[in-house]
């Protein structure tokens, strides 16, 4: 009985540390409501569709093919982003390219977003900076799985 | 006429505690979102107003509705459906002996703001409490479940062992105020000591009040004491129940709160009472009065004893957001070493200090 009477303390202190919790943001929410803006806000949520946060600069989202100056993509079909993707979501299938400078080109560029980890191994291996993942584009749901798979078109964009 | 008047009673206090009770889920949402400083649903709307997520709980009324209406094949049948009921009904029926409020006149008639006036209203709520585990119980057994089985035992295991405590908390009390009618109750509590201070139950049991708290709690069935239930990691009673039937055991958890709080209120801290205020209006401890019509001090005794239930509320959320749960074992120590030794010393030291003062 002596020891369960000793928890007793420690109880009201942890009921008070949630009290003082509660009381200290209703009152910066209470200000809030009444239009005082204050530094601190009684929480810590931001509203995501309506409020966004600033996506850092190294943040990974979306790929994108970089072009040239005109207009073709920069990637020479190395494959080593193919080979390097940790979840085998990109494929690649090179053809000719007319200029022996760059010797071959892109015909078919594919990645399956729907199992993309987002590791950003392509964008490191990749060795012309033809793939970036820097599009700020987080949103990627889709309503059925064709939906996910993004082609050279919708890469390059 | 004094039957439409106690139907009246009925249905005005039904729908006014149905409303706490809803109101308690959002309440419960939004509390417990201030203390870890998010903000709660506030999502649910009609149109383009989201009134602070006021809307939520008629978004949850409306989903667990539509819901499927599923019995599990190897259940039984019937008992599966009456559990619930049984469970809510039990809650339900202790509102009949709940006091609102003093008598109000009108018209030349004197109506009791209590649905029905017990001799033994406080033996009654116990009970009718005291009754809602075989709700739990039933469910347990006629879900054929034995996950299901296993917490509703647990949930009479608790029973067991806060009962005798909760009960026994009350005899001090019961003592001290020679009634167990609570408009009597809450009438001696109107009285002051020492001309200011209102002489009201927790001034003159503060031992009392602390193990019928901690009883009460584990009456909840919540979080410090949610053995039944353990919705964070073991399987619950109602492991088997889904949509409104479900909604129905969440309810009488809810309504219990309510149910607790008020009792608390009406025993502890004066039910309807206001501090000063007696039938004519305010009567301040330093000389003076401020006199009242009857409608307005019998609003604010209305209002006082509702601002009491919600902050007792407020204060069962509160311990429900912070406290983890108490181990199967440590809620029998609890109840049969700390608890029920407590209130038979509190009845004896009550009994003594009568027999002292007499």
């Amino acid at each position: 009985m002596i020891k369960a009477l000793g928890y007793f303390w420690e109880i009201i202190r942890g009921g008070l540390i949630t009290c003082r919790h509660f009381c200290l943001n209703m009152v910066f929410h209470l200000l809030r409501a009444v239009g005082i803006k204050t530094e601190r806000r009684g929480a810590v949520t931001i509203q995501y569709p309506e409020e966004r946060k600033e996506i850092a600069s190294r943040h990974r989202s979306l790929h994108r093919l970089l072009k040239r100056e005109d207009g073709r993509p920069r990637c020479v079909s190395c494959l080593l982003c193919a080979t390097v993707c940790p979840s085998e979501c990109i494929e690649v299938e090179a053809a000719e390219d007319p200029d022996p400078e760059i010797q071959k080109f892109p015909a078919r560029f594919v990645i399956d977003l729907s199992r993309c980890c987002f590791c950003g191994f392509c964008v490191e291996a990749c060795p012309e900076d033809a793939i970036r993942m820097d599009t700020g584009r987080i949103e990627l749901a889709g309503y059925r799985r064709q939906d996910l798979i993004y082609d050279l078109e919708k890469l390059l964009r | 006429m004094e039957i439409l008047i106690i139907f009246l009673k009925i249905v005005l206090a039904l729908v006014w505690f149905l409303t706490l009770t809803l109101y308690l889920t959002w309440l419960e949402r939004k509390e417990s979102a201030v203390i870890q400083d998010r903000i709660g649903a506030n999502r649910a709307n009609i149109g383009r107003f989201r009134m602070i997520g006021l809307f939520q709980p008629f978004a949850d009324a409306i989903k667990m509705i539509f819901k499927e209406d599923f019995v599990p094949p190897f259940a039984n049948k019937f008992l599966h459906t009456l559990a619930p009921f049984l469970s809510f009904f039990f809650v339900a029926v202790t509102i009949a002996a709940v006091p609102f409020g003093d008598r109000l006149l009108i018209a030349g008639k004197s109506i009791n703001l209590q649905i029905l006036d017990l001799h033994a209203g406080l033996l009654f709520i116990l009970a009718m409490l005291s009754l809602g585990i075989y709700g739990i119980i039933l469910s347990g057994w006629a879900s054929r479940n034995r996950f299901a089985l296993l917490g509703s035992v647990r949930g009479a295991a608790q029973l067991v062992s806060y009962e005798v405590a909760l009960g026994l908390s009350l005899v001090g009390l019961i003592m001290v105020f020679p009634s167990l009618r609570l408009q009597s109750i809450v009438a001696f509590q109107g009285q002051n000591v020492f001309g200011w201070i209102p002489k009201w139950g927790i001034l003159l049991q503060p031992l009392g009040f602390i193990v019928f708290f901690f009883s009460a709690l584990a009456e909840t069935k919540r979080v410090p004491f949610d053995l039944p239930e353990g919705e964070s990691e073991i399987i619950g009673f109602f492991a088997e129940y889904g949509g409104l039937k479900w909604g129905l055991f969440m309810m009488t958890d809810f309504m219990e709160i309510i149910i607790v709080s008020s009792l608390a209120t009406t025993l502890f801290f004066g039910g309807w009472q206001v501090p000063w205020l007696a039938a004519d209006g305010f009567h301040w401890p330093w000389g003076g009065a401020w006199l009242l019509p009857h409608g307005v001090v019998v609003l604010l005794q209305l209002l006082a004893f509702n601002v009491k239930i919600i902050f007792f509320c407020w204060l069962q959320i509160l311990i429900r957001w912070t406290y983890p749960r108490f181990r199967y074992d440590q809620v029998m120590d609890l109840g049969w070493k700390v608890l029920i030794p407590l209130s038979l010393l509190n009845i004896v030291g009550t009994g003594l200090v009568m027999e002292f003062l007499k």
